[in-house]
């Protein structure tokens, strides 16, 4: 079997501060995954791949990467390694062609392959009439895109991209999942990914973990996590307003403002019950959405669960 | 890596150092041509007359190879403060720090480009000089290599400056406070036979005084303390501060959580 591209074992990471970031963490992506790394702010994501990129030394705790142990060859691991960090981290006033050049230099491709592959990446990204320009000039889905090139230009088989679609637009989002898409399909690149739009890690991941207070609270594939999802909620705008929200035998039913409607509907339960009742009533919907996608929904329930256990642990002076 | 690999490495990032620095030449080569051009007409055609001879020599000929060092120690030393702080503080180290470049060849890539600043500064300084009076060098390759030395003593400092800096003031600090005063007391405008006999020890304690008085050596073939003496300084100081910068690049810091 296939080493996975990235394992790790027992990863803990204790702050100069005393803060406990990663408790012990385990968790293996196989080689060829779209793997997304859930948690709300704080929770480890990026402490957790700070240190598979060596951008955080770690307390205790063992990493390989294709099974590469970072202890005892950490060069040769990084060789594998392309990482798009969440904030921008290139110089702004150098050239955005100097940028991805020097970075091909950094692993030691000599030019002559560097100049077509940076050539073939900034096309690929909509950066090739740029290159020749500072890269503080470039909006700031340009330099997402630049630090994404950046990224590929020694061909890593592990590609981390933390938030790399923060602040992007939808139109320009879209088309860098397509991107992602097709290096993680056609070349066989492995991808971990961090978002906050649980959109993107439904439509592009095919397995997730969550982390939250520095632990791996659910690691499975995106299908089953779904599976397990009990309640969605709906909402329903309707033809004319309503006084207050309607009653729904057996279902939820709130008013959130004067012609949308929020229903809760669980596991088992029929949409068509619901709008057959709406109608006994003389109430009119027009049209109809998920109030939120359905692994935000989840993913928020899993962290308001683990925050409640806390917070109960922590009142009975329990620490995890 | 293998050795051609370090090799691309190297020099990509010596090429971008030196990018780096000659795209805002007016912020680095131009003011100290500016400075210098004042000393030598202030200090050499202005007062140097008055002074008369220090040493055997005119005031102007004596102040000139103190002048070009002074030069290349603050530009090498300012040179990669600066760089590395300013990849620092815009996270662009993270860039260096993600490959599997060695630290050494990172140390070495920012301290040559230091020392290309440094010596390029020394040149620029040099002719500028020309058009004040006639060098000529006693020991060409002794004057060489001092002021290599002194470029590469000078660029390991300034790097160690950066690992340690949390803030742009912190980068000033070391060449206002001490690196300027250590400069004007290491014999660059006197000879330290001018002093009594308790400020000549003192001054004895000033590493900057080998390297002003090697390199005048170089030129004018004087100096106030022996010349074997002073190399060995320079070269044990080298080796004691890129160990001391190499060890904390490997434990991360000031650059890794």
């Amino acid at each position: 079997m296939a080493e996975p591209a990235l394992s790790i074992r027992g990863l803990t990471k204790v702050y100069g501060n005393g803060f406990h970031a990663l408790k012990g963490i385990d968790l293996d992506v196989e080689q060829g995954d779209f793997f997304a790394l859930l948690g709300p702010n704080g929770a480890g994501k990026s402490t957790t791949l700070g240190v598979v990129c060596s951008l955080v030394q770690k307390t205790a705790g063992q990493v390989s990467i294709f099974g590469i142990d970072i202890d005892r060859d950490f060069a040769r691991a990084k060789y594998h390694l392309g990482v798009v960090p969440q904030e921008f981290n290139f110089n702004q006033f150098e050239k955005v062609l100097d940028i991805v050049l020097a970075q091909a230099g950094y692993y030691g491709m000599p030019r002559h392959e560097a100049l077509p592959r940076a050539e073939q990446l900034l096309k690929d990204l909509g950066l090739w009439d740029k290159r020749s320009g500072s890269a503080r000039m470039l909006s700031g889905g340009m330099k997402r895109r630049l630090m994404i090139a950046r990224a590929l230009m020694h061909r890593p088989k592990l590609l981390i991209l933390d938030e790399p679609t923060a602040g992007v637009d939808i139109e320009l989002r879209r088309s860098m999942w397509d991107y992602m898409r097709r290096i993680n399909r056609e070349e066989g690149t492995t991808i971990i990914l961090t978002t906050h739009y649980l959109e993107e890690a439904e439509s592009l991941c095919r397995n997730v973990a969550i982390i939250n207070h520095g632990e791996i609270v659910r690691n499975t594939s995106v299908r089953e996590l779904l599976a397990e999802l009990d309640t969605e909620t709906f909402l329903l705008d309707l033809a004319r307003p309503v006084e207050q929200a309607p009653h729904v035998e057996g279902f939820e039913v709130h008013k959130v403002e004067g012609a949308q409607l929020a229903v809760v509907v669980h596991r088992g339960q029929r949409l068509n019950d619901v709008f057959a009742a709406l109608g006994e009533q003389g109430i009119e919907v027009v049209s109809m959405r998920n109030r939120a996608n359905r692994l935000e929904e989840m993913f928020v329930s899993m962290v308001e669960q683990g925050n409640g256990v806390q917070r109960e642990l922590d009142s009975m002076g329990v620490s995890k | 890596m293998s050795t051609a690999q370090i090799a691309i490495a190297l020099w990509t990032l010596v090429v971008k150092e030196v990018k780096r620095f000659t795209r805002i030449w007016p912020q680095t080569l131009l003011p100290p041509s500016i400075t210098m051009a004042m000393y030598f007409i202030i200090f050499g055609s202005l007062i140097g007359p008055r002074i008369g001879e220090m040493d055997g020599f005119s005031y102007m000929d004596f102040i000139v190879p103190g002048l070009i060092m002074m030069a290349v120690i603050t530009n090498s030393y300012s040179n990669v403060a600066s760089s590395f702080f300013s990849n620092k503080f815009q996270r662009s180290v993270e860039e260096m720090m993600v490959s599997p470049m060695p630290n050494w060849v990172i140390l070495t890539g920012f301290v040559l480009g230091g020392m290309a600043r440094g010596l390029g500064v020394g040149v620029i300084v040099t002719v500028v000089s020309l058009f004040f009076t006639r060098i000529s060098v006693a020991h060409p390759l002794l004057t060489i290599g001092v002021v290599v030395l002194t470029a590469a003593l000078f660029s390991i400092g300034g790097f160690i400056n950066a690992l340690l800096a949390d803030k742009f003031d912190d980068v000033s600090i070391v060449p206002t406070f001490v690196l300027t005063p250590l400069t004007y007391l290491g014999g660059v405008f006197y000879s330290i036979s001018l002093l009594p006999a308790f400020w000549q020890n003192v001054s004895l304690l000033n590493p900057i005084l080998y390297m002003v008085n090697v390199f005048r050596h170089g030129f004018l073939g004087i100096s106030d303390i022996p010349v074997g003496w002073a190399l060995t300084a320079i070269f044990a100081f080298i080796i004691v501060l890129f160990s001391i910068a190499l060890w904390m690049l490997e434990r991360g810091k000031g650059i890794r959580s």
